[in-house]
């Protein structure tokens, strides 16, 4: 190893490496998946949801509704009330997406403009629902379960690293839904041409409904996920979706790749350069990339130009 | 029915009387009805408190019980007579934690509800942002924050912080206990705005007097909710791990401190506000046992309660675990809320001294105040008997060290109001109104 004496820097410890891999990893993962909810309600619907953040944190909320509830009503183990809020969670945050489309986005006939103002009215309605049901606390959700893993350098949570896989193969599972089934069929249809899919009889109100309620639904269940990590309060939804807008004009706004490529690079350079340097200069230096890249490469990454 | 009719009558002459009356010398002087009205009115109108609290933002659990404290302590006065013979009326509003709504809520107290004074909030950006336009504002406002920043002088003649000690003299009279017992090479991990500033400034000056030295000082971020990342940053050589943490995060941070240490730490010496609001047994904050807390005001009712804190502590509504009487779930914010409590009584003795009559009598008021110089142990001060410097708006008490023994805080150390006294920054009274 001499000759790393011959860098003109030092190189950081590995201890600092080590945690700023295995923190980005986190963050990449809980980032793919609520940027993917967020890219393909764009993907599909052309609608730019600025509330995206606000069903994060209200499934964040609702897990610790659900937690609460069932410890209460049976006394079970942690996990119990966790895997019931992981399957509420996302479903009842789904439904209000639904109806927020139905009430709301469909009204609008799903004008660009117009709904980017209107999922700003929608982002503040719920933050305030959120903070006169909840209220302005943080609160803890316990892990399902939890070991400490051990490195040559410090402990690390073993609920971290799980979150990480279950985050891999719900993004599996959404992928193979929208490219090996019907459902995910119509949709790509719906968004190569909505016109020419509403005259084959695709239900394209059903579709846009289903696909809002879902890119909630995945935002919900990253927060679920999350908040034994992180506990669950009325404005944790903020970050995300900087995040998630950041990821996703990265990786080319409505590309499900670009998106999660993106996610992957955000996460981890996140996540190193917090560790070894600083945390806002991570953000400064996210945000400057996404400047670089409206300036250099407006469609994103990995996106198409707009014809 | 005969007694409503004996009113009505007595109502009817009584107004007849007065309009009478009011006839006669208005005849004189157009004002004369308006300014007898006024001072009846003065006589028995209640003294208007505009109470700043963090309802919500990052301070909310500390505004709860604030805010719990402060409805407690009002009560009391007025039970016992008011001020002046008149009650004493809070006027609550939000201040977001934010130091710009601070401000129009200042605003709000002097222009809209007409306060006699302002009074409050904890966190110190909001103290800072709030105290400039109470000093345009011409409003006495006394806070309950524990930044250094009154005593500074970098704040203004209406600003008071007579009910709480700040974070200099807290740390300097905790920094000789460390250096004998724990260990004198020292990493700081604090939030990163004015109170963990003062918190980084004057524990490293109060360490290094007593032969010791802060080798690593690591800034948090105040709403940063993922602290791992804060963690390899701790030197290998690290003998004492000095944490204070304020916001939602906290119970988040010390869990992560505790998986990333496993049973292989250095010393570790936190300021409650790591954990206020938060139970000291909640999982994951095992490793704790043995390390220990700066407290203000000891959270658990030891064997040495004295009948103030009995009567404090039932008052407030809060158990011997220092929870909420009605859910043993809502930990209170021990350590610091004493200070709204205080300060109140503070403000009672203040404006009985000037004989306050109104608006007119704040600066009669801020004199008054200035003059104090003792307050001894009593049920106004239940955490113990202070001392207040008058010239530079602030108090000094006693400070506690407690260890975590079976999940729960037991003092092992108090120190002496002189261990928290330092020479004066700033001579406020000099300063014109």
């Amino acid at each position: 190893m001499d000759f790393l004496s011959y860098l003109p820097f030092d190189l950081p410890h590995p201890a600092l490496l080590l945690a700023g891999v295995l923190e980005g990893t986190v963050l990449a993962a809980v980032l793919a998946l609520t940027a993917l909810g967020l890219s393909i309600v764009f993907g599909i619907m052309r609608v730019v949801n600025v509330a995206h953040g606000e069903f994060y944190m209200l499934g964040a909320v609702l897990a610790w509704f659900v937690t609460t509830w069932v410890a209460a009503v049976t006394g079970g183990p942690p996990w119990l009330g966790f895997a019931v809020a992981l399957v509420i969670a996302p479903l009842v945050v789904g439904a209000i997406a639904a109806a927020t489309d139905w009430l709301v986005l469909k009204r609008l006939n799903y004008d660009p403009e117009a709904t980017i103002v209107a999922t700003i009215g929608i982002l503040y309605i719920i933050q305030q629902l959120a903070l006169t049901f909840y209220g302005p606390y943080a609160r803890p959700v316990e892990a399902p379960f939890d070991f400490r893993v051990a490195t040559p350098y410090f402990g690390y949570s073993g609920y971290k690293l799980v979150v990480v896989g279950a985050a891999i193969a719900l993004m599996l599972v959404v992928w193979l839904v929208l490219t090996r089934t019907r459902i995910g069929l119509v949709m790509r249809a719906t968004q190569y041409d909505r016109e020419t899919a509403q005259a084959f009889g695709i239900p394209v109100d059903k579709v846009y409904a289903g696909v809002f309620a879902l890119g909630a639904g995945l935002a919900a269940i990253g927060a679920v996920l999350i908040v034994p990590i992180r506990q669950a309060d009325y404005l944790m939804g903020g970050d995300p979706l900087l995040l998630s807008f950041i990821v996703v004009i990265l990786g080319g706004l409505g590309s499900l790749r670009g998106t999660l490529v993106a996610a992957l690079f955000i996460g981890l350079a996140d996540g190193l350069i917090s560790t070894i340097y600083d945390a806002t200069l991570a953000k400064i230096l996210a945000t400057l990339l996404v400047a670089m890249v409206l300036v250099f490469r407006p469609q994103g990454l990995f996106g198409a130009r707009a014809a | 029915m005969a007694a409503d009719e004996i009113t009505r009558g007595t109502n009817r002459r009584t107004l007849l009387k007065g309009a009478a009356a009011i006839g006669a010398v208005a005849a004189g002087s157009q004002l004369l009805p308006g300014a007898a009205r006024f001072a009846q009115a003065q006589s028995s109108a209640p003294i208007k408190v505009g109470f700043q609290v963090h309802r919500t933002g990052i301070g909310a659990a500390y505004g709860r019980w604030y805010d719990r404290t402060t409805k407690a302590a009002a009560k009391l006065i007025n039970e016992n007579g008011g001020i002046n013979g008149r009650p004493v009326e809070i006027i609550a509003e939000d201040d977001g934690t934010d130091p710009k709504r601070g401000a129009e809520v200042i605003e709000k107290f002097a222009n809209k509800h007409e306060c006699d004074v302002a009074f409050g909030t904890l966190f110190s950006h909001v103290v800072i942002g709030s105290a400039p336009r109470a000093g345009e504002l011409k409003l006495p406002y006394f806070v309950v924050s524990e930044g250094h920043h009154v005593a500074s002088g970098m704040l203004n003649r209406y600003t008071l912080q007579p009910g709480i000690t700040d974070v200099k003299s807290q740390v300097q009279s905790m920094a000789p206990w460390v250096a004998d017992n724990l260990g004198k090479k020292v990493t700081m991990i604090y939030p990163d705005f004015a109170f963990g500033h003062d918190h980084r400034d004057y524990f490293s000056e109060a360490i290094e007097r007593q032969g010791g030295n802060v080798i690593a000082k690591i800034a948090v971020p105040p709403r940063e909710t993922s602290f791992f990342k804060y963690l390899p940053k701790i030197p290998k050589d690290t003998e004492v791990l000095y944490h204070v943490m304020v916001g939602p995060g906290v119970l988040t941070f010390v869990k992560e401190m505790g998986e990333y240490f496993g049973d292989d730490r250095p010393e570790i010496f936190g300021f409650i506000d790591s954990l206020e609001a938060v139970d000291i047994a909640s999982p994951g904050l095992e490793f704790l046992e043995g390390s220990h807390f700066w407290e203000g005001y000891p959270r658990y009712a030891g064997p040495n309660q004295s009948e103030h804190d009995k009567f404090y502590r039932a008052a407030v509504g809060v158990d011997d675990n220092g929870a909420s009487l009605s859910d043993p779930k809502d930990i209170s914010t021990y350590a610091h809320m004493f200070g709204c409590w205080e300060t109140l009584h503070i403000l009672k003795a203040g404006m009985e001294a000037a004989d306050y009559k109104g608006p007119k009598d704040r600066q009669a008021l801020i004199e008054a105040v200035e003059n104090m110089d003792v307050f001894p142990e009593s049920q106004a001060h239940p955490q113990g008997s202070k001392l207040f410097n008058g010239r530079t708006h602030q108090a000094f008490a006693h400070q506690h060290i407690s260890k975590v023994e079976g999940g729960k805080l037991v003092p092992v150390h108090k120190t002496s109001i002189f261990d928290t006294y330092y020479e004066d920054e700033v001579d406020y009274t000099k300063m014109s109104f």
